[in-house]
C-alpha cells in the first residue's frame, strides 16, 4: 500500500497536505482500495466550515459508501471538481489528482493529532 | 433483449376502446391540460405477450430452479393459493366500503381477523396489525411502537441495540423512527457476545432487536438471560421474524418475553416473493402494546366483523388500508392448508435440510461456527480464496448449473460469506444435487480455479460491470 | 393435510445419520426444554377441496358485484387480461429481488421498462422501481426534501388524500418533519394562505391535483415561486389522469408521486398496490429504494443490474436514504404490462372515456333537485352537496346494489353533507342512468 512522505494521515484514511495554512484533502491508498472503484463524489460546498473529525463529505462505490472527516478544521476554499465527471481520479491517484478539496486551516495546534507518513505505515501494520 | 420501446412502431394498437368522443376534452380549462407527447410504446398484444414471456424466461425462479437463498426463504409457493387469492369477490372489492358499510365486506374482514388470530397463537402475541406492508416496513412499524410506549411512559430512550448478527435493514428502521444505534459483536460461538451487551446496556437503550434464529442460522444460547437484561432497563424486545421458518410451533416469541416481532408472510407463509414484493411484514405484540396499534383494527362483535378506529394511544396508519391484502389471504390460505402438524413440520424438515446440506459440505468449506444449524448456515469460501477463487465467482458458476446462488457477503461478520436455506420443500435429490456441485467447486478450486473464474458461460449476460452502470448511469430507455 | 414435503420417511432417516442425530428433535436442542412451545392451538390442517371450500364460502360472503362509484383515490378501472397472463408467470412470480443479473435479466429489464414509462408519464427525469403505496411514497418524497434542503417545515394541502397525510403524520413521528396542513377554502387550495406561509425554514410544500375532491387545479405558479425560495415542490398526482391532464414537470414540480393502482392493478381491499415516485435529476441520490441501470456484460452485450446500491439500507445502514427493501415488483410489472398495452393511443382514450362518462353523469346529476355540482373542472370524480347526510346516502345505494360514492364526511368534519363520486371507462351508460335515478329517488 502506497503511503506518501510529508504528508499527514488519520485514523480514518484521510491525508492532508499542508502548505502555509492551507490543507489539501483526500483519502489514502489503503482507503481506495477497501472502497473499490468510486462511482460518484459528493463534494463538500465551498465556504463550508469544518471541525477536526467532522463529515466533510461522502463518496460512494459500488458496494460501499463512506464519509471523509475532516483532518483538520477550517474553511473549505477549493475543491476538485474533476471528480464530479471522473471518480475513479480518486482510485487512480489518490495522492495527487485524486485530492478532494482544499481547506483554509483554523487552527494549527491540531496537526499534533495527526500521524506522519511512518506513524501511518505503522499504524496500517498494527491494524491488519 | 430489445426493449418494449425498440419494438415500438408508429400507429400500432393492442387495447382499442372503440369510438372515443375527442371533443370532450374541451371540457377542461386548456392551462390544465398536458402538452408533451407520452412516448408509450405502440406494439400489437402478440408481441407484447411475446416480449414479457421471453423476458420471464431469463429470471431464475422457485417454479424453475433450486433456490437456496438464504434469509429469504424461497419455498415453493402453493399453486392452490394463488388460484383461491384470485377470485373476483377478493379482487373487485373497494377497500372504502369498509368504511360505508361493514356488511358488505364480511369475508374479507373475517380473513384478516381469522389469519391475525392465527399468527397470535403462532408466536406467542396479544394482539396483530396487518398493515405493514414488506419487513422493512414492519420493523418501522414496530420501532414506532416501542417509541410510542417509551414517550407514553415518560422514558427519555434514545437508543436501540442491535447485534452484528441480527438482519442488515435493522438500523435503517431504527434511524427512521429517531433512534441512534449500538451495535454489539458476536462472540466465538456466534452469540450476542453478552458481556458487551451488559457494558453498552443502559436507561436510555429503548429496545432491542434481535434475529432469532440469527443471520447465521444459530439459535441464540443466552435469549432469556438477554430478555431479563432488556426488561430491567424497560428496554422492548424485538423479534426480526425473518428466520421464523425454523421454529413454527417449537418456540413462541411471544411467550418468552419478546415484545414486539415481525412476521414476513413472504417468507415463512409461502406467499410468493414476486421479483421482490408484494410481501407482507404483519406485525405482532404483547399486552404492552396493545394500546399503541395502528389503526384500523379488525374487530368481532356478535358474530360481525367490524373495523375499530379507536385503539387509545395508535400511532395512526402505515398503510392506506389493511396492508397488502392479497398477501395476507394467500398466507391465511397456506395455514389453513397445512394447520398444526404441517406447520410444524415445515420447520422440521426445513432445519433437517439445512443440516444435511451443512454436514456434507463442511469437510470442504470454512464452517466459522461449528455447530447445529436452524433452518439455514452460513459457511466461507475462506479456503477457496487462497486461489483467488471468492464467494462471488461461487454464485456465478453456481447459475451456470442452474442453481440460484445462495445470498453472498451476508451477514457481514462472517469474511466471504455463503449463507444457504434450502427450505423443506426441496427434495433429498436436489439437495443431493446442489451438494455435488458445492464439493465439485470445492475441488476445481484446487485443480483448475480458472474453470470457476471463468463462469458463468451460460447465462443470457455474462458478468455485468456495475462501475460502469454506477458512473455513466443510465436509468431509461432513449426514445 | 398437505404440507408440500417431498422426503419419505427412509430418507429422513437416511438424513438423519448423515447429520449424525437420531432424531429430528435432536435437531433443535439448541433451544432449551423451558422455552418450547407447550400448546400450540392450530386447527388440523384441510386439503385443497376443503380450502377451496371454505375460501369460496367466505369469497361469497363480499358483496363485491356493487357498482362502483366510489373511488377517493383507488378506481375500479379495467384491466386488460393480458395482464394477468404476464403477472401469473412463475418465472416473474416466484423469483425474488433481482440481486444476481445473470439470474435476473426478466425482472430486470421490466423494471427499466418500468422506470422508463413513469418518467414519460409524469415528464421528471428519473422513477425508482417502486415504493409501497401511494401514501407511503408521499413520505418518502417528504423525506427526500427534508434531507436535500436541510429544513424541517413541511406545507401540505388539505386537498391531499387523508389517508396520505395519516401516513407521512405517522411516520414523522420520531423525526424532525413538521408538518403544517393548510385548510381548504371548501373544497379547493387556498393558494394564497400557502404561499404566506412559505418561509425560510420550509423544506416542501404537497399539493395532490386532482384534489380529493376531484378538482382539477394548475399549481405551476405556487411551484415556481415555493422553487425560487429554495423550496421543493412535491405533487401528488393520478396516473390516468395524466393522459390528458397537465404532468407534473410542467407543473414545475420537483417530485411526483402517486398512488399507482388505477395502473392495472385489482381494488383488492387495499392490496397490494403501487407507490409511484419520480424526481427532477437534482434529486435522484436521495431517492430511495432500488433502482435499475443499463451497463454492459464483460462481452460488450447490454445488460441490466441494480444501480446506486450505496444509497441503500443493506450498505449505508443507519444512514441510509430509507429502510425499503421488498416493495411492489410484481405490481410494477402489472402497471408496466398494462402502460405496454394500452400504448400511447390507448392511454389518452383511456383518459378521455374517464372524462366523458363523469362529464355525461355530471350533466345528468345538474337536473337532480337537492344536489349541488361543486363548480370547477373536474377529471373522472367530483363533488356534489346533497340535501342529506351523505353517508345515509351512501349506504341507501348499497342496498339497491350500488356504492355510490363516498362521503367527504369521513375526513373533514365540517363536510358531511358532500358525496364525491367516481366514474370510470367501466361504467355503461345504463348503469349511469341507473344511478341518476336511484339518487333522485333517496333525495
Amino acid at each position: 500500500m502506497n503511503v506518501k512522505q510529508g504528508y499527514f494521515y488519520t485514523k480514518d484514511h484521510e491525508w492532508v497536505k499542508i502548505d502555509a495554512m492551507t490543507g489539501k484533502i483526500g483519502i489514502t491508498d489503503y482507503a481506495q482500495h477497501k472502497l473499490g472503484d468510486l462511482t460518484y463524489v459528493e463534494l463538500p460546498k465551498i465556504g463550508k466550515i469544518v471541525k477536526q473529525g467532522e463529515v466533510l463529505n461522502g463518496l460512494e462505490s459500488v458496494k460501499a459508501a463512506s464519509d471523509v472527516y475532516a483532518p483538520l478544521s477550517g474553511r473549505v476554499i477549493k475543491i476538485n471538481t474533476q471528480l464530479e465527471n471522473e471518480p475513479g481520479l480518486i482510485n487512480k491517484s489518490p495522492y495527487d489528482d485524486g485530492w478532494i478539496a482544499e481547506i483554509e486551516i483554523a487552527d494549527e495546534n491540531e496537526i499534533k493529532n495527526l500521524m506522519t507518513a511512518d506513524e501511518y505505515i505503522k499504524f496500517l501494520g498494527e491494524s491488519k | 433483449m430489445k426493449t418494449i420501446f425498440e419494438k415500438s412502431i408508429q400507429g400500432k394498437r393492442a387495447v382499442q376502446f372503440g369510438k372515443i368522443n375527442n371533443k370532450i376534452i374541451k371540457k377542461i380549462d386548456e392551462k390544465f391540460l398536458r402538452k408533451t407527447e407520452i412516448k408509450l410504446p405502440e406494439v400489437s398484444e402478440l408481441d407484447i405477450i411475446r416480449h414479457y414471456i421471453n423476458l420471464s424466461k431469463l429470471n431464475f425462479s422457485v417454479d424453475t430452479e433450486f433456490y437456496p437463498l438464504g434469509s429469504c426463504t424461497m419455498k415453493y409457493n402453493p399453486k392452490i393459493c394463488e388460484k383461491l387469492a384470485m377470485q373476483k369477490e377478493f379482487l373487485n372489492l373497494h377497500p372504502f366500503l369498509s368504511y360505508i358499510d361493514e356488511n358488505t365486506v364480511q369475508g374479507a374482514l373475517e380473513i384478516i381477523y381469522e389469519i391475525s388470530d392465527l399468527l397470535c397463537e403462532i408466536t406467542g402475541m396479544e394482539k396483530i396489525t396487518t398493515q405493514p406492508y414488506a419487513g422493512a416496513h414492519g420493523e418501522l412499524t414496530g420501532v414506532l411502537l416501542m417509541a410510542a410506549y417509551h414517550k407514553n411512559k415518560g422514558n427519555n430512550k434514545k437508543f436501540v441495540i442491535i447485534p452484528d448478527s441480527a438482519h442488515g435493514t435493522n438500523p435503517a428502521s431504527a434511524a427512521m423512527a429517531g433512534y441512534s444505534i449500538i451495535s454489539i459483536p458476536v462472540d466465538k460461538d456466534g452469540n450476542m457476545d453478552i458481556n458487551i451487551l451488559k457494558e453498552k446496556i443502559n436507561d436510555e437503550v429503548a429496545g432491542i432487536m434481535m434475529t432469532v434464529p440469527s443471520t447465521l442460522g444459530l439459535f441464540e444460547n443466552n435469549i432469556k438471560e438477554i430478555i431479563e437484561i432488556a426488561h430491567k432497563y424497560d428496554a422492548l424486545m424485538y423479534y426480526d421474524g425473518a428466520n421464523l421458518n425454523a421454529i413454527l410451533g417449537k418456540l413462541k416469541p411471544g411467550e418468552i418475553g419478546f415484545d414486539i416481532i415481525h412476521i414476513n408472510l413472504h417468507k415463512t407463509f409461502s406467499t410468493p416473493h414476486g421479483g421482490g414484493g408484494p410481501g407482507s411484514g404483519v406485525i405482532g405484540v404483547s399486552k404492552k402494546l396493545v394500546d399503541f396499534l395502528p389503526v384500523p383494527i379488525v374487530i368481532k362483535e356478535n358474530e360481525k366483523f367490524k373495523l375499530d378506529f379507536n385503539v387509545k394511544n395508535t400511532i395512526g396508519s402505515v398503510a392506506s388500508f389493511f396492508g397488502n391484502f392479497q398477501v395476507l389471504l394467500k398466507a391465511f390460505i397456506y395455514i389453513i392448508l397445512l394447520g398444526k402438524e404441517g406447520l410444524i413440520a415445515v420447520s422440521e424438515i426445513a432445519v433437517l435440510n439445512a443440516n444435511y446440506i451443512l454436514a456434507k459440505l463442511k469437510n470442504f468449506y470454512d464452517l466459522p461456527y461449528n455447530r447445529k444449524c436452524m433452518h439455514e448456515f452460513v459457511i466461507s469460501a475462506k479456503k477457496q480464496l487462497k486461489n483467488d477463487i471468492r464467494a462471488i465467482d461461487i454464485a456465478k458458476y453456481l447459475i451456470d448449473n442452474k442453481i440460484h446462488p445462495p445470498t453472498i457477503y451476508f451477514p457481514l461478520v462472517v469474511e466471504e460469506a455463503i449463507m444457504i436455506e434450502p427450505t423443506e420443500t426441496e427434495s433429498k435429490q436436489t439437495l443431493d444435487e446442489f451438494i455435488e456441485i458445492m464439493v465439485k467447486i470445492a475441488e476445481l478450486s484446487e485443480k483448475d480455479p480458472d474453470k470457476i473464474k471463468q463462469a458463468p458461460e451460460k447465462t443470457p449476460i455474462l458478468r455485468p460491470d456495475e462501475t460502469k452502470a454506477a458512473r455513466e448511469l443510465k436509468l431509461k430507455c432513449d426514445i | 393435510m398437505s404440507d408440500f414435503i417431498p422426503h419419505t420417511k427412509e430418507e429422513i432417516n437416511q438424513m438423519l445419520k448423515i447429520i449424525g442425530v437420531n432424531s429430528i428433535d435432536d435437531l433443535f436442542s439448541d433451544i432449551p426444554q423451558n422455552l418450547r412451545t407447550k400448546k400450540f392451538n392450530i386447527p388440523e390442517g384441510l386439503n385443497e377441496i376443503e380450502v377451496e371450500r371454505k375460501i369460496t364460502k367466505l369469497a361469497n360472503k363480499n358483496k363485491s358485484d356493487l357498482i362502483c362509484f366510489t373511488g377517493g383515490g383507488y378506481y375500479d378501472h379495467f384491466i386488460p387480461a393480458a395482464v394477468d397472463t404476464i403477472s401469473a408467470r412463475s418465472e416473474f412470480y416466484t423469483a425474488y429481488t433481482p440481486y444476481q443479473p445473470e439470474a435476473s435479466q426478466g425482472t430486470l429489464q421490466a423494471i427499466f421498462e418500468y422506470q422508463t414509462m413513469i418518467t414519460q408519464l409524469t415528464g421528471l427525469d428519473y422513477s425508482n422501481a417502486s415504493l409501497y403505496d401511494g401514501g407511503t411514497a408521499l413520505y418518502e418524497a417528504i423525506a427526500i426534501a427534508v434531507r436535500t434542503n436541510n429544513k424541517e417545515k413541511i406545507i401540505i394541502d388539505k386537498g391531499v388524500n387523508p389517508l396520505f397525510r395519516k401516513i407521512v403524520k405517522t411516520y414523522s413521528i420520531n423525526l424532525p418533519i413538521k408538518i403544517t396542513e393548510v385548510e381548504l377554502k371548501d373544497i379547493y387550495t387556498d393558494k394564497d394562505k400557502i404561499k404566506k406561509l412559505l418561509d425560510d425554514e420550509t423544506a416542501a410544500i404537497v399539493t395532490q391535483n386532482p384534489n380529493f375532491f376531484g378538482v382539477i387545479e394548475d399549481y405551476e405558479d405556487l411551484f415556481s415561486y415555493a422553487r425560487e425560495k429554495g423550496i421543493s415542490a412535491i405533487l401528488v398526482f393520478y396516473p390516468v389522469s395524466l393522459g390528458i391532464l397537465k404532468t407534473p414537470k410542467e407543473m414545475k414540480a420537483d417530485i411526483a408521486v402517486a398512488e399507482g393502482q388505477s395502473l392495472g392493478l385489482p381494488l383488492c381491499f387495499g392490496g397490494p398496490y403501487l407507490g409511484i415516485i419520480a424526481v427532477d435529476k437534482k434529486y435522484l441520490r436521495k431517492m430511495p429504494g432500488r433502482i435499475v441501470g443499463e451497463t454492459k456484460d464483460k462481452e460488450g452485450k447490454k445488460a441490466y443490474v441494480l444501480t446506486l446500491q450505496a444509497r441503500e439500507q443493506h450498505i449505508r445502514r443507519e444512514k441510509a436514504m430509507s429502510n425499503i427493501c421488498s416493495n411492489q415488483a410484481l405490481c410494477a410489472l402489472r402497471a408496466t404490462v398494462f402502460l405496454s398495452l394500452l400504448g400511447k393511443k390507448g392511454f389518452e382514450e383511456l383518459a378521455l372515456l374517464n372524462l366523458e362518462k363523469t362529464e355525461y353523469l355530471k350533466e345528468k346529476l345538474s337536473k337532480i333537485n337537492n344536489l349541488k355540482i361543486k363548480e370547477g373542472d373536474t377529471f373522472n370524480e367530483f363533488t356534489a352537496e346533497v340535501k342529506k347526510d351523505a353517508f345515509a346516502l351512501v349506504k341507501e345505494t348499497i342496498n339497491r346494489g350500488f356504492s355510490g360514492g363516498l362521503p367527504a364526511g369521513f375526513f373533514y368534519e365540517d363536510k358531511k353533507n358532500y358525496l364525491i363520486i367516481s366514474v370510470t371507462e367501466k361504467r355503461t351508460k345504463e348503469e349511469i342512468d341507473a344511478f341518476c335515478d336511484i339518487l333522485k329517488e333517496i333525495l
